[in-house]
């Protein structure tokens, strides 16, 4: 892996002021060429962002004026009620949200400690056999949950574990090893071999080694992965909670609210207010951590 | 320098509890689906050995309609994605104030769940109350609601879009990160020699990042190949199967009719169409990264 690979991340802009006067003329756009750049950001984030606007709209109608034509955009009598009666009203709403936790902090916590070891050896180790166990673990990613369902729900029923929390944790978990072990092993893959030979002139054994030299070392990697991992988990895998759980009190966010979406009446104002309480905390880390999360997506692509 | 032995063991030690862990929960059932294939189990039924029957009856004209719409569906998807993902990394690439802010509002549909972006296309799409039925009667581009989920050709397509959506921030950031990889020095000597941005975009910019774009439009044709979530959510392969998929159409008989056998004969077209996916990634990633 050269550096030219590595994924760059956003250059700070004092950098870019330094560079050569050539670099700043290419930067250097006609008032024109300013009108068409923002034009066209303008019309990619409206597609992006127009089902957040319309659902958060939504939310804040009363119903009345949601089953009116014609259309209209924007709220006449906006308010936040739909935020408070929601709570009653979409059932068990608090149990989804801590079901999405529950069920995405266990997965997190099951996915770091079976890709931790994995990837320090994927990192540091290469012989025989290495090359296509990582290519097998790389092509889990390829195959869908949809065709392993059957002997999955036979195994699951076999473990009684149908209709529990481990019913979405543990196929959960085998469809997030892949991206984890990817860019935990790039990661450490960065990470100087000569603090393994000291810690091995010191003594040390390998076990200790990796407990006391590397994990420290690797932290701020190891914790990009488990935030993409948590963030994976709480939002992905709707196929097993929807067919190896059919009980509502163990019932993420996503499929606890499309059981509610699936009726003939909804009641859209309160559906959409339930999702945009939902999603807070990934908003939230969007926010605060999107630098990693763009380092920790390009990292895990890039290299080949 | 250490011993060579003791280190190999070692390393299989690290590997083995997420090794053990991927044979049982992905290996086994893949195996027990092939397996499953060739007998006649249901829900109920006691199991039998019924042989290659399970293929014979599957492929009929429905299957293979099912099978080219998966094709054009996924084709559709993933080139828009291409094409709508290089346009918002070029946008997101220029020097403009502001763009730090641009490229975290293009990241929500990739991290919210999934199935709370499709509720609210769901809502969209809807033909009385949508927002785009009702700016379309607005702007008096429809004389009155039009109902995307409700037609075989709108809901095809509703589909694609939402598809579409969901794909879009991740492509757009990843070509943005291989974007500003390429050497500015490239693009400051072809300035210098009198080149537009067009020109610059078509004979660097591209074929730079062809690595980049083959890579993904692999992993897009699989991720799209396998997607679920957006059409179960939206028409559940509705309507009359007009946006049945092989995923839809494998998950529907296996899952919806308990026809076991049958189902687990869809699943392993799929996986066969996905090893023949995965076969050609690799043989491209081999030859681009010989290439470096």
């Amino acid at each position: 892996m050269t550096e030219a690979t590595q994924p760059v991340p956003v250059p700070p802009p004092a950098r870019r002021r330094k560079r050569a006067r050539d670099g700043a003329m290419i930067d250097h756009y006609r008032w024109w060429e300013v009108v068409g750049i923002y034009a066209g950001i303008v019309l990619f984030l409206i597609f992006i962002l127009a089902p957040f606007v319309e659902g958060f709209l939504v939310s804040l109608k009363p119903l009345s004026e949601l089953f009116s034509t014609p259309y209209s955009f924007w709220p006449e009598n906006g308010s936040f009620a739909a935020y408070r009666t929601m709570w009653t009203s979409v059932p068990g709403f608090w149990r989804y949200i801590v079901n999405s936790f529950l069920i995405s902090s266990v997965v997190t916590v099951v996915v770091l400690a079976l890709v931790i070891p994995a990837a320090y050896a994927f990192a540091r180790f290469s012989f025989k056999g290495m090359g296509p166990v990582l290519g097998a673990f790389l092509a889990i990613n390829m195959f869908s949950g949809a065709v392993l369902l059957i002997p999955l729900f036979r195994l699951m029923r076999t473990f009684g574990m149908l209709n529990t929390y481990w019913a979405m944790i543990v196929p959960g978990v085998a469809f997030l090893i892949p991206s984890a072990i990817w860019l935990l092993r790039t990661y450490m893959m960065r990470i100087p071999k000569e603090l393994n030979e000291a810690a091995y002139m010191d003594g040390a054994s390998q076990l200790y080694t990796l407990r006391r030299v590397i994990l420290p070392v690797a932290a701020p990697g190891i914790t990009v992965v488990a935030i993409t991992t948590f963030i994976g988990a709480y939002a992905q895998q709707f196929i097993f909670a929807l067919t190896f759980n059919s009980r509502t009190e163990y019932m993420p966010l996503p499929v606890g609210l499309f059981a509610y979406f699936g009726k003939q009446e909804v009641i859209w104002n309160e559906l959409m207010a339930a999702s945009f309480v939902g999603i807070t905390p990934a908003l939230i880390i969007i926010f605060f951590l999107q630098r990693y999360l763009v380092g920790g997506l390009t990292a895990g692509a890039v290299k080949q | 320098m250490l011993d060579a032995r003791a280190t190999r063991i070692f390393a299989w030690l690290l590997l083995a509890p997420a090794i053990l862990y991927v044979l049982i929960i992905v290996a086994y059932p893949l195996v027990a689906t092939f397996q499953l294939s060739f007998t006649d189990a249901s829900l109920r039924r006691v199991t039998n050995w019924v042989g290659t029957r399970n293929y014979e009856r599957i492929f009929n004209a429905t299957f293979a309609e099912v099978i080219l719409r998966t094709f054009v569906w996924t084709f559709c998807s993933v080139l828009l994605k291409m094409v709508i993902g290089m346009y918002g990394a070029v946008l997101l690439n220029s020097a403009v104030p502001g763009r730090s802010l641009f490229r975290i509002l293009t990241m929500p549909p990739w991290i919210v769940p999934m199935a709370i972006g499709i509720f609210m296309w769901g809502w969209m799409y809807n033909g009385q109350f949508g927002m785009i039925s009702g700016l379309l009667q607005r702007f008096g581009l429809t004389d009155g609601p039009v109902a995307f989920l409700a037609y075989g050709s709108t809901a095809f397509w509703a589909t694609i879009v939402t598809d579409v959506w969901i794909g879009v921030p991740m492509v757009t950031i990843y070509f943005l990160a291989a974007m500003q990889s390429i050497p500015r020095d490239l693009y400051e000597a072809a300035w210098t020699d009198g080149a537009g941005r067009w020109y610059r975009f078509r004979r660097i910019t591209l074929p730079l990042m062809a690595p980049a774009i083959i890579t993904m439009s692999m992993l897009s044709l699989i991720a799209t190949f396998n997607s679920f979530d957006i059409i179960w959510i939206l028409t559940q392969g509705g309507p009359s199967g007009q946006t049945t998929t092989m995923i839809i159409d494998t998950y529907q008989t296996a899952i919806g009719s308990k026809r076991y056998g049958e189902g687990a004969a869809r699943a392993v077209v799929i996986c066969i169409f996905l090893s023949l996916f995965c076969l050609a990634y690799f043989r491209v990633t081999r030859r681009l990264s010989a290439q470096h």
